[in-house]
């Protein structure tokens, strides 16, 4: 059985993080054409859940589904049928921090919408209810490299299975006091809709592989620390390499002791 | 997909820390669960909680991970010579080849609801909670690898109660691109107040022993465990009476976060798929592990699906009555009895059904059967409507 290359093209890209409110605005900013000036993170609201649903999400549900759905528009893709992986560090801080105060006290009565709400696959549930997806939905968590072990999972997916798989990944800040065991930044989150076929409006075809060489730092010092700060944002130099249609490899963090080496052939 | 070998595995719950005392639980009939007294938890609630967690110590280097997940994951490991197997395999194939793929639900959740409760001045949490190494879900992942020296790739599953199915099919994949030679996969999930606490919210827990598939049926028994297999790439022909992994389904409802559709149509469409990719029809399959949680909702979604797959003869039971729900863990925790029920040529009885709901139109087992069994099946359903069906073959 001789190996089978895990590879994949990118058709679309969905990103959201301060300063970079989605891939449009984002791109030129992380090829260098245009300065990177830091802002709030600005979330959407999800028009694709029902009202009820919609009441329900907190920011960490809708930044991932938000980013999910800027990659998915950009390919003719049906979301009912599509294969997802969503990969973040925690679920969400929020809820998590409201759930652990009320356990706290005495009355310890939690609501039922928030715990089911605080699941690390509340975002996958959500978006399979909005998009009528009934296909396969995958929920990871690898800590800082939950981008790269979202991305690994995706394109086995894609390598092995021959279907088109969504991959999102996002965090949200926790509030304080979790805040200061975990100092995470403002919200960051990326989707890649990677197809097995090669198509016209890919971005790239991409292949990964695991390496011990380390992970490649972005030039801009404000970037560099989103990116050494947001787990999500690991995966800012292969959107750089995207940004500027550049073809060549790039490292990115994985797992403590090793890292992932992405082949980048851009198409664009 | 290609047949995997499940070279060796272990399970500790409620009704057994080892094979050797799950399998004597599982043949007489006998159930774990007890009142809750977890903690400072003060509600009407039977679990399985498993005895002498909290005596477990951690290796002195490994301190920072101590937690109570950690605790039964060790407890878990050091059962069926587990650890040996895995340095076994990890000589033959390199550690760099050898995957771990784990689920929980709540890691260990349950250290920062205590730290929560020792906050000091100006709400500070304590020195003492580490983030990293107890809550967050990929402790578990760091932890466990560690303890069994691997370091090929590696992530935590998420999906609730469908978790540690999922991982069968992640480490399936990596073996399928020969990224890796084998892996770890596996579920821990230990009791904590968020889960016994939200479950009561939702109004999803019995003040009984949850009563799988009853007619009178009121709810879920929480429970803990830690369940591993490890699965290596096939060299050669299977041996005669090896266990095998041979399909996996996997699906979600699109209908509801904590409810599953009520026709069942997110779980039909994961045993489809399972037998699907394990070449078989519904009438290959000798038993069912139903995830059968003892709510009225989920046992009555299932049952119809079932029914409606495999018809009114095929043998099915739920081994919750037993083990109470284990969550996270669940996944893997009932691949490994299927694996115990393939080995020891028998189909477990469900237990606390007394009234077998009328609706359940299948041959619901409330005694164990002895008999050879071929090709079963496993069922894990969660939260966000995530579904996974294991298929598990004893080779001929």
């Amino acid at each position: 059985m001789p190996p089978v290359a895990l590879t994949a093209h990118i058709v679309g890209i969905g990103l959201a993080g301060p300063g970079l409110p989605d891939w449009s605005a984002a791109a030129p900013i992380l090829a260098g054409e245009r300065p990177y000036q830091p802002a709030p993170t600005v979330l959407p609201v999800i028009e694709a859940l029902p009202p009820a649903e919609r009441r329900r999400t907190g920011s960490t549900v809708r930044l991932a589904l938000a980013v999910a759905q800027q990659a998915l528009a950009e390919a003719a893709i049906d979301p009912t049928t599509l294969s997802t992986v969503f990969a973040s560090s925690g679920a969400d801080g929020a809820l998590c921090h409201e759930i652990c105060l009320t356990l706290a006290s005495e009355e310890r009565q939690i609501s039922p919408t928030r715990f089911h709400n605080s699941v690390h696959n509340a975002a996958a549930g959500y978006w399979s209810i909005a998009m009528k997806a009934r296909a396969r939905s995958n929920a990871l968590c690898a800590f800082d490299g939950s981008f790269a072990a979202g991305l690994l999972e995706a394109i086995a997916q894609v390598a092995v299975d021959g279907v088109p798989v969504l991959l999102a990944a996002y965090e949200t800040a926790y509030p304080e006091p979790l805040h200061a065991k975990r100092p995470l930044p403002d919200a960051f989150g990326v989707a890649l809709l990677l197809d097995p076929r090669p198509g016209a409006g890919a971005h790239a075809r991409i292949t990964v592989s695991l390496t011990d060489d380390a992970a490649e730092p972005m030039p801009q010092a404000p970037l560099e620390a989103l990116r050494t700060g947001a787990p999500a944002a690991r995966s800012l130099p292969l959107l750089r390499h995207l940004a500027r249609a550049q073809s060549g490899a790039v490292v990115i963090d994985y797992l403590e002791n090793l890292r992932m080496r992405i082949e980048v052939s851009a198409c664009r | 997909m290609t047949a995997l070998p499940l070279t060796h595995f272990t399970a500790t719950s409620c009704i057994g820390s080892g094979l050797a005392g799950t399998l004597d639980s599982l043949l007489e009939r006998r159930s774990g669960l007890a009142p809750c007294a977890f903690e400072t938890v003060r509600l009407e609630t039977h679990i399985g909680q498993v005895p002498g967690v909290d005596d477990v110590r951690l290796p002195p280097e490994l301190a920072r991970f101590d937690s109570r997940n950690h605790r039964l994951a060790l407890l878990g490991l050091s059962q069926d010579r587990f650890i040996e197997a895995v340095a076994g395999c990890a000589a033959r194939w390199g550690r760099r080849r050898v995957g771990l793929f784990l689920g929980t639900s709540t890691s260990g959740m349950l250290e920062t609801e205590i730290a929560y409760r020792r906050r000091g001045p100006g709400g500070a949490l304590p020195s003492t909670l580490d983030y990293a190494a107890t809550h967050n879900p990929y402790a578990l992942v760091a932890f466990v690898g560690r303890v069994l020296g691997i370091e090929g790739p590696s992530a935590v599953t998420c999906t609730a109660c469908s978790s540690s199915a999922k991982v069968f099919g992640s480490a399936r994949r990596m073996i399928e691109a020969q990224l890796i030679d084998a892996a770890v996969v596996g579920g821990v999930d230990s009791l904590c107040l968020t889960t016994l606490y939200g479950f009561h919210s939702l109004q999803l827990t019995s003040r009984a022993p949850c009563r799988p598939f009853d007619a009178a049926r009121d709810g879920i028994s929480i429970g803990e465990a830690a369940a591993f297999a490890l699965l290596e790439r096939p060299s050669g022909a299977a041996r005669p009476g090896q266990i095998l992994f041979t399909g996996i389904g996997e699906s979600s409802d699109a209908y509801h976060m904590s409810s599953p559709h009520p026709q069942g149509l997110g779980a039909r469409a994961a045993m489809c798929q399972a037998l699907e990719s394990a070449g078989l029809a519904p009438r290959d399959i000798d038993y069912i592990n139903l995830h059968g949680t003892g709510t009225p909702g989920n046992d009555s979604a299932e049952g119809r699906a079932v029914s409606g797959l495999f018809g009114p003869g095929v043998a099915a039971s739920s081994t919750k009555g037993a083990t109470g729900h284990t969550l996270g863990a669940a996944g893997a925790l009932e691949a490994v009895f299927c694996a115990l029920a393939l080995r020891h040529g028998f189909a477990p009885g469900g237990l606390n059904t007394t009234r077998l709901d009328p609706e359940a139109r299948f041959d619901y087992l409330c005694e164990s059967r002895r008999q050879p069994l071929t090709r079963v099946l496993s069922n894990s359903f969660g939260f966000g409507g995530s579904n996974c069906s294991l298929v598990l073959q004893r080779a001929s």
